[in-house]
């Protein structure tokens, strides 16, 4: 069994997010790139199943869409044990030329688990997953919170509202994981730094698809009104405050 | 023309959530002069789907074929874009909650429709259709144009206000052509959480962080959320921890919430913990350090030792509710 896990390069999740170009585009400067923190948990937990004896997974991929100034994403991927990478030489878009171009790396090779994460921190869509399953017509299986795998037989927990299913799923599939699919992100270490630099990065040519949509401007969230402050002592003004004044309770 | 709504149920009943669904629609068709039809997938009675009329919806599409008995996206994608392109809906809707992320996305593709996800506000326009989207966690919103001839529109929970328009609906059978169609994954085994108020139906939520110390702490934390008939939430270490159950943990990897109202005790405020609920109407931060960044995000605050100040919080509280 062999997976592939969808990286995306998103900006760290503590920094503090400027747009130029009268807020048409993200202001890059200085921004610290990561990757996203869903993908790197699925990456985690696909290595732990390789690891597993018995589960039958023999190689975990990455595939990333995005120009050559990403590489240094997928090497940290690679550093954290992924075997091989592919990445779709082109801009991402929107999710669904993102997932329509994954579905060319996906059918350029064998893969039997492909998964994503439920979403992307930069643009929040929650699509590329479900877009890509639809590309490819295959099952996908989305808010995945424990993914395990049997003598190949893919086993999963889906997390519903106020609940959850434990599913069978055959292969291919993708999976869309969240919370609980891997407890901590594994953290490359030197080693795994050292033999990334020779891991190979295939590129693949992509898809001939627009995107669908078009983000025309940022606009930063309202400012809320600055804080009121209520004496420690007096709690009960509080209540007073949300009952008479918001009218919240 | 329409607008098409996909009105999930939970074992054959509607909630508020719902009912958030086709008050956006009615309001957005009304822009758009033209009809919204809602459509249910799954077994429902009649009289449960008359609810929806309440909300100013009238006419009421149901597929109750036992294919779609276990909820497969592959299934549910088809049903939905089929009965779109027979409605002729120029736009569909549906909740941005774990149902409508495991469909939008398929229906998407399955349509070549725009999709726009997390919407917390009405358009900007309608032609061209202009929409704010929720984006980098809840620090921006990107102001996205869909210009497919078909869209898509999932919304989030709890940002739009039920408006009641009593009208008759007429209920049909969306008779679609899924026969033979099987899921292809196998359910072993269902929990559900019965009799609790789900964090993301919250409309009032109380919040716990670090700075409760320790699991035994909760209980003023539970009694203020029973008091208001809330839910209680937690931050990311919290969970962790194990102090509290992971299905409470909010926040940037956790679940995204917008209640009317978020107290966040004993919580720093960090930029992930924000990004899951800065959607919140109110945000109330009790923290002993006047510093910290949940008080920016907050509109009321107390700066102090929440051991202190809980109790008081709690009798005044009650005492507020039996006056
Ligand atoms: C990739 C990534 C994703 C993350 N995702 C999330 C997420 O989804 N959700 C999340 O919550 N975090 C997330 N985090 C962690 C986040 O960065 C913070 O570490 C976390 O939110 C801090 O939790 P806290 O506020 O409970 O604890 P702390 O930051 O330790 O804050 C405790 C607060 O309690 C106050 N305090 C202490 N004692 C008292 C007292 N007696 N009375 C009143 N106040 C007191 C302190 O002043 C302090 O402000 C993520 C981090 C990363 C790197």
């Amino acid at each position: 069994m062999n997976i592939l896990v969808c990286i995306s390069h998103v900006p760290d999740t503590t920094t503090k997010i400027k747009f130029s170009e009268n807020n048409t585009r993200l202001d890059t400067a200085g921004i610290q790139w990561v990757i996203n923190p869903w993908d790197e948990l699925s990456l985690t937990r696909a290595l732990e199943l390789k690891e597993k004896s018995g589960s039958g997974v023999q190689k975990v991929s990455i595939a990333h869409v995005g120009p050559a100034s990403t590489e240094p994403t997928i090497r940290k991927a690679l550093a954290i044990g992924a075997d091989d990478a592919y990445r779709v030489d082109t801009e991402a878009r929107d999710a669904y030329q993102v997932a329509a171009n994954l579905a060319e790396v996906v059918k350029s090779g064998s893969f039997d688990m492909i998964l994503c994460g439920i979403e992307s921190s930069d643009y929040n869509g929650s699509s590329v997953g479900g877009m890509l399953a639809e590309f490819l017509d295959y099952v996908s299986v989305s808010g995945i919170s424990h993914l395990d795998v049997e003598n190949g037989e893919v086993h999963t927990t889906r997390e519903l509202d106020g609940g959850c299913e434990k599913l069978i799923v055959p292969a291919p599939f993708v999976g869309i994981v969240q919370k609980g699919i891997a407890k901590e992100p594994r953290i490359a270490a030197m080693r795994g730094i050292m033999m990334a630099r020779k891991k190979p990065i295939q590129l693949v040519d992509a898809a001939d698809k627009e995107p669908l949509t078009v983000i025309k401007e940022f606009e930063p969230p309202k400012p809320r009104p600055a804080c009121k402050f209520v004496d420690p002592e007096n709690p009960e003004e509080l209540i007073e405050l949300l009952q008479n004044e918001a009218k919240v309770i | 023309m329409s607008v098409l709504v996909y009105t999930e149920n939970w074992d054959g009943e509607f909630k508020k959530l719902s009912f958030e669904l086709i008050s956006f629609a009615v309001k957005l068709a009304e822009e758009m002069q033209t009809e919204v039809v809602a459509l249910s997938v799954g077994k429902t009675k009649d009289e449960e789907l008359k609810k929806l009329s309440q909300y100013g919806v009238k006419r009421i599409l149901k597929v109750e074929n036992e294919e779609v008995d276990q909820f497969d996206p592959q299934i549910y994608a088809k049903v939905l874009s089929e009965v779109a392109a027979r409605e002729q809906a120029s736009l569909v809707v549906m909740a941005d909650n774990n149902t409508g992320k495991a469909l939008a996305p398929r229906l998407s593709v399955r349509m070549k429709a725009a999709l726009a996800s997390g919407v917390s506000s009405m358009p900007d326009s309608l032609s061209p259709f202009v929409i704010k989207t929720r984006a980098f966690s809840g620090n921006a919103f990107a102001v996205t144009e869909l210009p497919t001839e078909v869209k898509i529109v999932t919304i989030a929970q709890n940002s739009f206000d039920l408006v009641e328009k009593p009208s008759e609906a007429v209920i049909e059978d969306a008779g679609v052509d899924i026969s033979g169609m099987k899921p292809k994954t196998v359910v072993k085994e269902v929990e559900k959480q019965t009799d609790q108020l789900l964090l993301t139906d919250a409309e009032i939520v109380v919040s716990g962080g670090r700075g409760m110390r320790s699991a035994e702490n909760w209980a003023p934390i539970e009694e203020l959320a029973s008091l208001m008939n809330g839910a209680t939430a937690c931050s990311r270490p919290v969970s962790d921890e194990g102090w509290r159950p992971h299905e409470e943990h909010t926040g940037q990897t956790g679940k995204v919430i917008s209640p009317n109202v978020y107290f966040a005790i004993g919580i720093s405020g960090a930029t992930q913990h924000l990004a899951g609920v800065s959607g919140s109407k109110y945000i109330i931060a009790i923290n002993n350090d006047k510093e910290a960044p949940i008080f920016d995000a907050a509109q009321y605050g107390i700066v102090g030792d929440a051991a202190k100040i809980l109790p008081k919080l709690v009798d005044a509280l009650k005492k507020a509710k039996s006056a």
